[in-house]
């Protein structure tokens, strides 16, 4: 199953929300605020990276926020393209917003 | 058409914003199209089934009574995240609705089992 975050993790609950009950087969993607959990060296992201099957962000999203050389290198970053990929490949998908 | 399984997850609170309502049409379309649906009361979203709601206080119409009519539409299949019951001090006999209670494992489950999940 695709899980989405789109907020800011310490700002809202999305993301612990969705950690809590995504179990180990997911595939989460960050986008807008979402994003900034994939910051390097950060608790968010050795979490998402313990407990998800795959973690990819967006990188528009990242640059726009001044990001770009400060993601953790396990989680891979993909355009939009790759996001419109990763939703036809995933039947199911659930947004935390 | 091939029946889905469709699950509403209802994550926030009655008042304040307008998801809750939201969530009730899409539940109430959905029954009226002879869908599957289920109910997931997550996170904050357990406090729209604490009884006694009077919203007429604040000048908003009572989502308890509309949510309280899903059975009538043929909507039974109700769950309750347990951890958020707890968190908002809410037990069984608080709840407006008969709602089977889930723990987070099997709330994880339920989200993959359904064929549409929507979160409101």
């Amino acid at each position: 199953m695709l899980h989405t975050i789109n907020k800011a993790p310490h700002a809202h609950d999305c993301f612990d929300a969705c950690l809590r009950v995504c179990g180990d087969n997911a595939t989460i993607v960050l986008i807008e605020d979402g994003v900034y959990a994939a910051i390097t060296d950060s608790d968010t992201a050795q979490r998402l990276c313990s407990q998800a099957k795959a973690v990819y962000a967006l990188q528009p999203d990242i640059d726009a926020r001044g990001l770009s050389t400060r993601i953790a290198p396990q989680i891979r970053t993909i355009d939009y393209a790759g996001f419109v990929q990763l939703c036809c490949e995933h039947p199911t998908i659930q947004s935390w917003y | 058409m091939k029946q889905k399984r469709i699950l509403i997850v209802c994550r926030r609170p009655p008042y304040g914003e307008s998801f809750a309502r939201e969530a009730l049409d899409v539940a109430m379309a959905s029954a009226a199209f002879d869908q599957e649906i289920a109910l997931l009361f997550l996170d904050a979203g357990v406090t729209l089934l604490a009884k006694n709601q009077q919203p007429e206080t604040i000048g908003d119409k009572s989502l308890e009574k509309q949510f309280a009519a899903l059975p009538l539409y043929d909507v039974n299949e109700l769950y309750v995240d347990v951890g958020a019951l707890q968190q908002y001090r809410l037990s069984q006999t608080d709840l407006s609705l008969p709602a089977q209670p889930l723990t987070t494992g099997e709330i994880t489950q339920l989200l993959e089992r359904s064929d549409i999940v929507l979160n409101f």
